[in-house]
């Protein structure tokens, strides 16, 4: 089946030289990546490679000691750059409040830039609610009622309601079963499809890596050591990719 | 020392900028107005009851013994209004309120609550400090006059019937009355409002520069309290000087 054409084309995101250290130790040293309008990028590494904090980096929450980061040609750091491009990410851990509940976490962007009456804004949360398989009994709980499936879904539904041109994801699959984890890929694909919109996901879960992804790039100490599309990084003969893809638990 | 204390200044001044959208935040600052009365009417009340008392226990047998029990009402009523009152509810606000702000922006920050905000481009100053420091800014004073009249009519029960005072409940209220002016009650709420402020702002500000994890959040409470109760104590003694002058037994 074709998927049908991008409703809004996504944003190109260009980084040049990007370095980042905290205190002593260097979590970025020096990132070079382009990636394309519309596509899922993955970024994939071991644990503390600096993945998450590459993240924080595109979506303006932490300031780059060195470097450049570019939407459609317009700088990370420029105030207009929230006017142009509607962004949005998936926390780790969902991000949601928990004071509101799932409906008001859901309808919290237009509720509050006062972008449509409430009525119109509860219509569209029941509608991102159903996209994610969640039900009207769900949009009155409170986050500390939901299971970690749970949460990551109400997190992407607040993401849809933003209809956003850049996506990330932090992480989407931990701390989740296979079977959600499946579900929550199927969101993503589901999601980049719907909207056209350029998907970031960073993650270790080579399954969901290579099971969604247009393009992954390696992410070692602060540096990225390979990009390419899944079969070019399956083929990679790195060293440390290659063990990081034959990791696997056999009783010795 | 001196990072935080700029820290609470830029809070500061980015809650006054956000102040013009105040008006948006009604439901938010309502909701934080019923959980400051909900945590603390009682605790205020038993409170101040019992420092009314305590004063009248210590000073009604001194000045009764001086014949001048009859300014009993009078004494008890100023050192309430100006100074007790004011000094022990923000106090008790800063342990009760304070804290609990600490710890839930603390736990916000911690668990990517506030980043997520940003992201969806909401401003946490205007979203979750404004409204804490707007509800502690109308609720402290409040408390205060709610402590003035409760702390008035403890020390006017243990005047009546401790026979070491032995003042009448009667005398105890004219003296009172008759002592207490409206720019004493004023000098005590422009306090009031001024720690109001000083708390929402030092407790936000500890709760929003929350790092890691569950102890985290332990450290900006215990920093949050402490911290407001210094604060407190200098503010009072600051403020008492400026408008010392202003007292009318002054010079």
């Amino acid at each position: 089946m074709t998927p049908p054409p991008p409703a809004d084309p996504g944003v190109a995101v260009q980084v040049r030289g990007l370095r980042k250290s905290f205190g002593s130790q260097t979590i970025l040293d020096g990132i070079d990546l382009d990636i394309r309008p519309g596509e899922i990028f993955f970024l994939m590494g071991p644990s503390g490679a600096g993945k998450s904090v590459f993240l924080r980096h595109l979506i303006g929450l932490e300031v780059a000691d060195s470097g450049e980061i570019q939407l459609n040609g317009t700088s990370i750091g420029d105030e207009s750059l929230r006017d142009r491009f509607r962004l949005a990410m998936v926390f780790q851990s969902g991000g949601l409040l928990n004071s509101l509940t799932v409906a008001e976490n859901v309808g919290l962007y237009l509720a509050e830039h006062r972008l449509k009456p409430p009525a119109e804004i509860a219509r569209i949360v029941r509608e991102k609610l159903a996209l994610v398989n969640l039900t009207e009994q769900d949009a009155l709980k409170y986050p500390t009622e939901l299971s970690g499936g749970m949460k990551k879904r109400v997190a992407i539904a607040r993401a849809l309601v933003v209809e956003p041109q850049l996506v990330l994801f932090d992480e989407p699959t931990s701390e989740l079963d296979p079977l959600m984890a499946l579900t929550v890929g199927r969101e993503i694909v589901h999601t980049n499809r719907m909207s056209g919109a350029t998907t970031i996901v960073v993650s270790h879960d080579r399954d969901l890596a290579f099971g969604i992804a247009t393009r992954i790039a390696f992410l070692e100490g602060g540096r990225i050591i390979a990009v390419g599309t899944p079969d070019q990084i399956r083929g990679s003969q790195e060293p440390l990719i290659r063990r990081f893809l034959a990791a696997d638990f056999s009783p010795e | 020392m001196f990072r935080e204390l700029g820290q609470m200044l830029l809070l500061f001044g980015e809650t006054v900028k956000a102040l013009p959208l105040a008006w948006r935040q009604r439901r938010k600052v309502a909701e934080q107005l019923f959980e400051i009365g909900n945590a603390s009417l009682f605790m205020a009340c038993t409170l101040s009851l019992f420092i009314g008392g305590v004063l009248a226990l210590q000073a009604g047998p001194l000045l009764t013994q001086r014949g001048l029990g009859s300014l009993l009402g009078g004494l008890v009523g100023e050192s309430l209004t100006k100074e007790l009152g004011p000094v022990m509810m923000a106090i008790l606000l800063a342990g009760r309120i304070g804290s609990a702000m600490a710890a839930e922006l603390g736990s916000m920050r911690v668990y990517q609550e506030i980043d997520a905000l940003r992201t969806l481009n909401i401003d946490p100053i205007r979203f979750l400090v404004l409204p804490r420091v707007l509800a502690l800014a109308v609720s402290l004073p409040c408390l205060v006059i709610f402590a003035i009249l409760v702390g008035s009519a403890g020390g006017a029960l243990v005047a009546h019937f401790n026979h070491d005072v032995g003042v009448p409940a009667s005398t105890f209220f004219n003296n009172l009355r008759s002592t207490l002016e409206l720019r004493d009650l004023l000098h005590g709420l422009l306090k009031t409002f001024l720690f109001a402020v000083m708390i929402g702002v030092v407790c936000c500000n500890q709760g929003l520069q929350t790092l890691g994890g569950p102890r985290g959040i332990g450290r900006s409470v215990t920093k949050a309290v402490v911290n407001s109760i210094v604060f407190i104590l200098v503010l009072d003694y600051v403020v008492t000087r400026l408008l010392l002058p202003l007292a009318r037994y002054h010079g």
